[in-house]
């Protein structure tokens, strides 16, 4: 039996296609821009001060890390519903891979903050800085450089898991792959086709983050400084 | 306002730092035990004495990195064992260096030295930038303005360190165990720094390992044994110790 391989009906559905990526990078996007506000603040609250807060932001780290994002993706989904709240699947799906993300990210910064040597912290007391100063000047910043490999491939990670989503129909590059290969009959050219699609999107993200590793870490750009 | 918050004007010959028989202890380890002295103002004090006599941690007292079990201690007209002190107003009238420099080192040297003065007292950037090359200049670093903190040697390092602190312009400075982390050639030009210092009048309590140092720079040298003062006088006691340990101590070096 001869392989045949017939590009053509998913090629000349590309339109579909570049629209579905978009959408893939639209819910990437906002999934690591609100999952990195929530991992600071959720690694702030982990590193201590009130144990309600830390157990708090423990239980959800835990309660994301231990069960499978499509699970996450059908609570979310099931829970707005069943409160009698109406979303489209792109919110929710915004929603459910940002609640993950932040999660992930809570442990990744967490681990950044935590490396920051205590000497920092006295000079930056010593120097009669508030808390809040030696956290935004001290530790954020620094702690983020560290880590900042690690958060660009748990974001990368985020981007090609959101394939997931397309099980509640949201409309991104997987859920038109489905909709392609059911047209077509040309299941594997399609997901061929999407699986180059994904590696040139985590590409575009590695890329992505390296400029902006190299705007936010001065140090970095003017030394080379690895990280 | 509150007399510890705002000190009131201190009297011109009250003691900058006074510690009235301190005690502290961590766990079951008696570290100062009933520990005084008093800084003047102008004064340098030099704290002597083997590891684990007690010297950095009574100097860290002072600046409220530790708190302490019983007796007082007064910087510049607060009292640094009251619960309710403002730590961050005694931060700004005290200057601490470190053994490990600490520099931030993902900031410049400019950086690094203009961000307690812009975050803590508000002077405006250009101001702040102007006061960073007056500091450096002090410390013989003017040209490394715009370096990170790794092209710098250790001594380097140190003494841009010690220009950081200067910047808050502190009423004391606080030195513990500056040079010791450095060879010797790069520790002669970080205590020509604090001579320096000493020379323009600032107040000063060190904690350090180089005796010949601490002889030609101390107004008091303070020796301490087991967390007790166990002799204190001026620099010549260094050369003629009244107690057994104080000589076997010099004696030694160490």
């Amino acid at each position: 039996m001869g392989l045949v391989l017939d590009f053509s009906v998913v090629l000349d559905r590309w339109q579909a296609l570049l629209d579905g990526a978009t959408l893939t990078l639209q819910l990437a996007f906002i999934a690591v821009v609100c999952g990195a506000a929530i991992g600071v603040f959720g690694a702030i609250g982990r590193r201590g001060g009130n144990v309600l807060v830390e157990r708090l932001c423990g239980a959800y780290v835990e309660a994301i890390r231990n069960t499978p994002l499509l699970v996450q993706i059908f609570l979310v989904y099931f829970g707005l519903s069943s409160l009698g709240l109406q979303f489209s699947a792109f919110t929710v799906a915004a929603v459910a891979l940002t609640i993950n993300v932040g999660a992930y990210t809570t442990e990744i910064m967490r681990a950044g903050f935590d490396s920051i040597h205590k000497g920092q912290i006295e000079a930056a007391e010593g120097l009669g800085l508030s808390r809040a100063q030696i956290y935004w000047h001290v530790i954020i910043w620094p702690g983020i450089e560290r880590v900042y490999p690690a958060l660009t491939s748990q974001f990368v990670l985020l981007m090609l898991a959101s394939s997931v989503t397309s099980q509640i129909s949201a409309e991104e590059l997987t859920a038109v792959a489905n909709y392609i290969q059911s047209e077509t009959y040309r299941s594997f050219e399609t997901y061929i086709v999407v699986a180059l699609i994904y590696v040139a999107l985590s590409f575009i993200m590695r890329f992505g983050f390296w400029l902006l590793g190299l705007a936010l870490f001065p140090r970095r750009r003017r030394l080379g400084t690895p990280l | 306002m509150n007399a510890h918050v705002n000190p009131p004007s201190v009297p011109p010959n009250a003691p900058v730092v006074a510690l009235r028989n301190v005690h502290k202890s961590f766990g079951s380890l008696k570290v100062l035990d009933g520990v005084s002295f008093t800084v003047g103002r102008g004064e340098v004090t030099v704290l002597i004495g083997r590891s684990g006599s007690g010297k950095s941690t009574a100097l860290r007292c002072i600046d409220r990195f530790e708190t302490i079990d019983g007796g007082e201690i007064e910087v510049c007209g607060r009292r640094v064992d009251d619960a309710g002190l403002d730590v961050r107003a005694l931060r700004q009238d005290v200057g601490i260096v470190f053994q490990s420099y600490n520099l931030f080192p993902h900031l410049t040297i400019e950086e690094n030295i203009t961000l307690a003065p812009h975050a803590v007292k508000k002077v405006p950037k250009a101001e702040a930038r102007a006061l960073a090359a007056k500091v450096l200049a002090q410390v013989g670093l003017e040209e490394k303005l715009h370096a990170y903190p790794e092209q710098l040697s250790g001594g380097q390092q140190q003494r841009a360190a010690i220009a950081r602190s200067l910047a808050m312009q502190p009423k004391v400075m606080l030195f513990d165990e500056v040079t010791s982390a450095l060879d010797p050639e790069l520790t002669g030009e970080v205590l020509k720094v604090i001579e320096a210092l000493a020379a323009e009048g600032m107040t000063m309590v060190l904690v350090t390992h180089e005796m010949s140092f601490a002889r030609g720079i101390a107004d008091q040298v303070v020796f301490m044994h087991k967390g007790k003062v166990h002799e204190a006088g001026p620099a010549g006691i260094l050369s003629s110790p009244s107690t057994p340990e104080l000589a076997q101590f010099v004696g030694t070096g160490f």
